[in-house]
This record gives structure tokens, C-alpha cells and sequence, in this order.
């Protein structure tokens, strides 16, 4: 006669085979079985955190940092509910996440039990798959097949609902031998002769474009070194989405710099102006493309995507080779070397025009601002933060807003799983948490959160997280007093009226940091700032860094509303020249 | 274009709009239908009708037939996202109009009136293999199976016959001939 495990002990044997060594998560009612199972497998470190959603961003913080995917338990009804934002953040940007809920006794569900909701119809449109376990015996496939669904080819969230009366209930612990069924909905369909014409364009191409994604830090780190090697090889220039930053290194000289609605006027010019385009694990946002009637119109499109769903959605491309994006990159470069030995040479001849038109473009320089002797401007606090920490291996996470686009345009990253952001759902809060999940990750590691002030407060509790399991993450405040992002819409489309935009009762952050029992500093002055960013870094233990910047500073380059790539707005100098027209105004 | 403040760009023209068949090989299990009307009204396509049914008892596989409309793009959105679903096995996608397929729908109508005006209905139908499923002194329940238009067509005709309620299925479809759709 088999032994048999209690519902709570399958879930744990099925951790413990994943080799899960965290999980963060909050306790309740309904998942009680589970956490008492906890004593009995020290293996598994959980991570109590102060909101569920603060767990699901702390699990995405530490599946993008290291690979695996994060695990999430939390109780039913609030609980669930709660790590929804989390979820849909994570579907948005194909983070790997299994979260584990606990669900009102099965014969309690659909009776508006205490603390009952449908969790998995309220997950249903933001996991790739969830499961509503009704039966014991099934609870070890279903574990197994969450991870499965979570780690293969788009990885994305899953939920797995366990009602109470299972997490008590008894059955064989079984681990599946074989992957099933999943095969199909994941592989590698591209053939050589996709990578042949593939080649063939690039060959041709004059004025090329690498244009890579989040795809390839997903891949893993082996897509970073081949994408580098393929870049290499070539000479084409390349430039990355919000995402996919640290893919490329930051300081090469053939990376153009982000692309999109921030990005740089070169890396938009050359998407604009190009005569190939390669995509390389991206999805063609609307942050990226603009306008899409006059997106990148001279180009042959090639779309490399492991998601045929990604394929054609919103530009129709010309060769589309659905893959992994680590096996795409080796056979091209694998094709490029065995069909032109001769190629970095006769690649640089043919678009060294190309180079020589970038090179106009860069000396706009449109990263640039007027910096000041009087107030900190932040895009200086970030260029700052980075000189200070680039010699170490900084692992950044921000919120959202234009302290996130200033991190990206100014921090430079050189390796992937370094740079943590909300892209797709653009989730205010999810710094803070995730910067305690990269941390619990890399505990020697420098993680830092760059923040805005409005943004900090939406997930603060979890600093209290941080304090208890010694976690030393530093937060970052670009402090504008202003919902920075909405403000600058405001001004540029809303005549100035700074509608709700403004906090009138910010809390004093050093005291704020006190009360959490962790060290607060204040910069106001741009004479001090290296001295205090110094001793950010060097406090052991979290810090809350409240860097008073210049209120009414925007975030510049932007592709005004309603405008393709090649005409950007530059600095406070260019808009004068280039007011946004009426017509613009629905596209921003 | 009106003064609209909106953080998203303004539709571009739309592209020739097609209906479509789709067939999906689904494991008939709890929330899947859910799953698959949850992706059309989540991305927005369109749902003109929907037809499901276990078909493969020993495999535990149902067949959902959705008829839908959309440009060529959004069908093969359409297509790929469904695909993606884990309880979906395979997925059919036939053209309205492609000749190597038949669709039908059937309608059971109940008609209350006289001998002479179910009579009357009766004959409205007969293109329709009519099968008359219960008949009493004033009134009759009579099943067709047909095209959408034409069952459209029949009901609105049928009203001065009597007709008081019309039930319709969704389409359900199979190719022809010997060939079978993978």
C-alpha cells in the first residue's frame, strides 16, 4: 500500500521536486493546511509580505532576476483577488509565476461562503491556464502541469485553486514522468529555410536594424551572449525595447539606445528610415511603434517570436520565424558564418552610409537636458546613481512613471535579469516588492528601486518586509511632488490643468524610513547628491533615498501624439518649433 | 477626426470584413467553453454563434463551432490565440462561403393556428426538411434544418402561419467528401 500525503503535503513534495526555494506569500483562512505543512520542509523559505499583491510583484522581481519562475500562496477571496494586479502584470510581460490559492471547502463553493469568490473565473483572463482542484487525486498533475504551463515557450502566470477540504483530503504522490500534451502548444516550428531568407535579407539590407525585446532575456542568458556575437558579426545596429534592456550592453557602440515613445532620436530614426527590420522577441507595443499607418515604411519586416499568436498582430510582417529565440539567433549566425566567411568585413562596407547617417542623428544628443547648480534635475540623479554603481552588479527595479523612463534612458545596463520594470500593464507599486524579490534572490547583491514619490506609496507596506528578513534594498525617490508622468500629459494636452496630479500631504520619507525601522536620507542639493548616494550604498540595510528633483522637469525625447517615428520632440528648445497639433492630441 | 484626448492612437482603416466557421477540438472539461467565449469577448471578436457538444465520449472531447466575423487579421488572431488555449486540442478555420463545406443549423418552430394555416406553414418549409415533432387540433412543432439566412427568412415568413416561438441552434460544420480536417 502506497503512503499517502494530505493535500498540503502533495502541494510541498510537488515544491520541493520544482526545486522552489522561496515563496512569498500571506496567510488566511482558507489556506491555513498549507502553511501549517510549512515546519516540515525547510528546504522552502517563505517570504511574508504585508499585501498579496506585494507578493505577486516580489515573485515576478525574482523570476526575472534569476529565470525560475516565482511561486505565490495566498488565501481565498481578498487574497486572490489581490495578487490579480500582479497576475495580469505578469501575463502582460511573460513572467513565469504559479500561484497557489486556497479556496472555501468544496462544498461551501458557490454559496457566497466567508471569503469565497471565483477565483478562478477573476483569473481566468489574466493566467495563461488555472486549475480549480476538486479532486485529491489530481492535485499532483495539476501542480506539476502549473509549472510546466508557467516555464514553456511564452512563459506567463498560472493559478492553481485548492478548496480546503482537499488541502486536507489524502492521496498518492505521484510525479509525472512524461511531459504531455503541452508539446504542441510550444516548439520550435521555424525551419532552415526561414534562417536561409532570413539571411538572404540580410545580406541585401543597406540600411538594417536589430530591434530586440524581452524575448531574449526570457531565452535565458545564453540568448544575450549569441544576440551579442550575431550583433557583432553583422555590424547592424540595434536597438531595444523598455524590456529588453541588458540584452545588448548599454555602452556599445552599436546600441542605438531604447526605441519607442522615451526612446532616443537615433534608434527612432533608424526604425523609421530602415530598409530591414528584425525583431528579435519584441511585440510590437504601441509605446514602440507610434503610428502605425507610418511605422518603419520602408521596410522588409522579419519577426522572430516564440508566441505565433505575437506573429501579425499588429504589423504584418514579411518572414516571420516562430521560435526560441536562443535557437533562432544560433542557426542564423551558424548560416551567416558557413555562407559568407568574408562577412564582418563586406557587411561594414555596404552600411557604412548606414553608420555615417546615425552618427548625424546621435549628434542630436536628445538624451540631453539643461542641468542645474541649484536643484537636482532627475535624469542627473539617475546619470549620477549609475556612475556610482556601475562597478558593481546593480540589479534595478523601478515603478512607473517618468522616474522609469528616465532609468531607462540613463542607466545603463550590460547584462540581462539586471533591469525589473512594469512594461505591458505599466503597474504604479510594483518596484518596492520586487526589488525584495530580486533581493531574496541576490541577498550580496546591490538592488536598487528607482521610484517616484506617488508611485513608493502604493506598495510602502512592503518595506516593512524588507526590515524583517533584512532585505537591503534601496529605494530611490525622484521626488517631484507630482504624479510626473500625468503631469507632463497634462501640459502638453490638457492646456496645464493639473487635475488631481499633485500630493498635497506627501509624508516626510526619512521619518517614514525611521518608522519602518530602516535608515532615510535626503538629498535637496545637487552639491551633496554623490555623498548621499555613497551612503545609500554603503548602509548596510534597506534604505528609503528621498531625492528632492526639479518639479516641473519632462521627460524628453518623446514621439509627439499622433506623429511617426522621425519626428520626435527633442528638449524645451525643440517644442517651441514643434507644437502638437489638435489632430495629435487622441494619440499620445 | 474629433478633439478626443485619448493615451491610444486613433484606429486605422479597417480591413474587408469576412464571417468565418472556426472549429475547435476542445477536453470537455469544467470552464473550458468559458475559456474560449472568455478569449472572444476579452479580445473583442466577435461571437454571431456558437454550437457545442461532446462528439468523442472515450477521449473526453468536445467540438465547439463559432460562427464570427472579422477581417483577416483578427481571424487569424482569432486562430493563434485559441491554439494557445491549454485545453485546445486543434482548430478548424473555414471561409463562409468555401464550397467544400457544409453548414447547418437547425430551428424547431412551434406554429399555433388552424389545420389549414399549419398546413400552409408547413409547405413554407418543405425546401428545409421539415419533420413535423408534435402535432395537435391547433398547433404543431416543426423542425428544419438550414442555412442562418434561410431560417431567418422561413421565421419571418411563417409569422402570418402562426408562428409563436422559434429555438435555433448555433452552425455546426463538416467538410465533404472523404477528407478529414487535422
Amino acid at each position: 500500500m502506497p503512503k499517502l500525503f494530505s493535500g498540503a503535503e502533495i502541494v510541498f513534495k510537488c515544491l520541493e521536486d520544482q526545486k522552489v526555494e522561496h515563496i512569498f506569500g500571506y496567510p488566511g483562512g482558507a489556506v491555513l493546511p498549507i502553511y501549517d505543512e510549512l515546519k516540515n520542509h525547510p528546504s522552502i523559505k517563505h517570504i511574508l509580505v504585508r499585501h498579496e499583491q506585494g507578493a505577486g510583484h516580489a515573485a515576478e522581481g525574482y523570476a526575472r532576476s534569476t529565470g525560475k519562475p516565482g511561486v505565490v500562496l495566498v488565501t481565498s477571496g481578498p487574497g486572490a483577488t489581490n495578487v490579480v494586479t500582479a497576475l495580469t502584470d505578469a501575463y502582460m510581460d511573460s513572467v513565469p509565476l504559479v500561484c497557489i490559492s486556497g479556496q472555501v471547502p468544496t462544498h461551501l463553493i458557490g454559496t457566497d461562503a466567508f471569503q469565497e469568490c471565483d477565483t478562478t473565473g477573476i483569473t481566468r483572463p489574466c493566467t495563461k491556464h488555472n486549475w480549480l482542484v476538486k479532486n485529491i487525486n489530481d492535485l499532483p498533475r495539476i501542480m506539476h502541469e502549473a509549472f510546466e504551463v508557467a516555464t514553456t515557450g511564452r512563459p506567463g502566470p498560472v493559478l492553481v485553486d485548492i478548496p480546503k477540504d482537499i488541502q486536507f483530503a489524502k492521496a498518492k504522490y505521484f510525479k509525472p514522468k512524461k511531459k504531455i500534451k503541452l508539446k504542441e502548444k510550444s516548439l520550435n516550428i521555424f525551419k532552415q529555410s526561414d534562417i536561409d531568407q532570413l539571411v538572404d535579407l540580410m545580406k541585401k539590407a543597406s540600411r538594417p536594424v536589430f530591434y530586440t525585446g524581452g524575448g531574449v532575456i526570457n531565452s535565458g542568458p545564453k540568448a544575450s551572449e549569441l544576440l551579442r556575437e550575431l550583433v557583432s558579426i553583422t555590424g547592424f545596429p540595434i536597438t531595444s525595447t523598455l524590456q529588453g534592456l541588458g540584452a545588448y550592453p548599454g555602452d556599445d557602440n552599436q546600441f542605438l539606445g531604447m526605441l519607442g515613445m522615451h526612446g532616443t532620436y537615433e534608434a527612432n530614426n533608424v526604425m523609421h528610415d530602415c530598409d530591414l527590420l528584425i525583431n528579435i522577441g519584441a511585440r510590437f507595443d504601441d509605446r514602440i511603434t507610434g503610428k502605425i499607418d507610418e511605422f518603419s515604411p520602408k521596410s522588409k519586416k522579419v519577426h522572430i517570436d516564440i508566441d505565433p499568436s505575437s506573429i501579425n498582430k499588429i504589423v504584418k510582417v514579411d518572414l516571420s520565424i516562430v521560435g526560441d529565440v536562443s535557437d533562432v539567433i544560433r542557426s542564423t549566425t551558424k548560416t551567416l558564418k558557413k555562407k559568407n566567411l568574408n562577412l564582418e568585413k563586406s557587411n561594414k562596407q555596404k552600411i557604412s552610409k548606414w553608420w555615417q547617417q546615425i552618427q548625424k542623428w546621435r549628434t542630436k544628443q536628445s538624451l540631453n537636458f539643461v542641468n542645474s547648480d541649484k536643484i537636482i534635475k532627475p535624469q542627473h540623479a539617475v546619470q549620477r546613481l549609475y556612475e556610482l554603481t556601475k562597478n558593481q552588479d546593480t540589479y534595478i527595479t523601478t515603478e512607473v512613471g517618468q522616474h522609469q523612463m528616465w532609468a531607462a534612458q540613463h542607466y545603463k545596463f550590460n547584462k540581462p535579469n539586471r533591469w525589473m520594470t512594469s512594461g505591458g500593464l505599466g503597474t504604479m507599486g510594483y518596484g518596492l516588492p520586487a526589488a525584495v524579490g530580486v533581493q531574496v534572490a541576490h541577498p550580496e547583491k546591490l538592488v536598487v528601486d528607482i521610484a517616484g514619490e506617488a508611485s513608493i506609496l502604493m506598495n510602502i507596506q512592503e518595506m516593512s518586509t524588507a526590515v524583517q528578513y533584512n532585505l537591503p534594498v534601496k529605494i530611490f525617490i525622484l521626488n517631484n511632488q507630482y504624479m510626473g508622468m500625468v503631469r507632463q500629459w497634462q501640459e502638453l494636452l490638457h492646456e496645464k490643468n493639473y487635475s488631481e496630479s499633485y500630493s498635497k500631504a506627501l509624508p516626510d520619507f526619512v521619518k517614514l524610513a525611521e518608522a519602518y525601522g530602516c535608515v532615510g536620507i535626503r538629498a535637496e542639493d545637487p552639491d551633496e547628491l554623490d555623498e548621499k548616494i555613497e551612503e545609500m550604498i554603503n548602509t548596510d540595510g534597506p534604505v528609503i533615498f528621498d531625492c528632492h528633483v526639479d518639479q516641473d522637469e519632462n521627460c524628453f525625447p518623446m514621439i509627439p501624439s499622433g506623429k511617426p517615428h522621425n519626428q520626435m520632440l527633442l528638449g524645451p528648445k525643440d517644442q517651441e518649433e514643434n507644437k502638437i497639433t489638435g489632430k495629435g492630441k487622441a494619440l499620445v | 477626426m474629433t478633439k478626443s484626448k485619448s493615451a491610444y492612437s486613433t484606429p486605422s482603416k479597417l480591413g474587408k470584413i469576412d464571417t468565418h466557421i472556426i472549429v475547435v477540438w476542445v477536453d470537455n472539461e469544467a470552464s473550458v467553453l468559458s475559456r474560449v467565449v472568455g478569449l472572444f469577448s476579452g479580445r473583442g471578436y466577435n461571437i454571431e454563434s456558437l454550437a457545442v457538444a461532446e462528439v468523442d465520449q472515450k477521449n473526453n472531447l468536445s467540438r465547439i463551432t463559432i460562427v464570427t466575423t472579422g477581417t483577416p487579421q483578427v481571424i487569424e488572431q482569432i486562430v493563434l490565440q485559441l491554439k494557445k488555449l491549454v485545453p485546445v486540442h486543434k482548430v478548424g478555420n473555414f471561409k463562409r462561403d468555401d464550397k467544400k463545406v457544409i453548414f447547418k443549423e437547425m430551428a424547431l418552430l412551434k406554429i399555433v393556428a388552424n389545420h389549414g394555416k399549419i398546413k400552409k406553414a408547413l409547405n413554407a418549409c418543405k425546401k428545409y426538411n421539415p419533420v413535423i415533432l408534435d402535432q395537435t387540433n391547433k398547433s404543431a412543432v416543426i423542425q428544419i434544418t438550414a442555412l442562418r439566412r434561410e431560417i431567418d427568412k422561413v421565421t419571418k415568413n411563417l409569422k402570418p402561419f402562426g408562428l409563436v416561438s422559434a429555438s435555433r441552434t448555433g452552425a455546426v460544420a463538416m467538410t465533404r467528401g472523404a477528407e478529414v480536417f487535422n
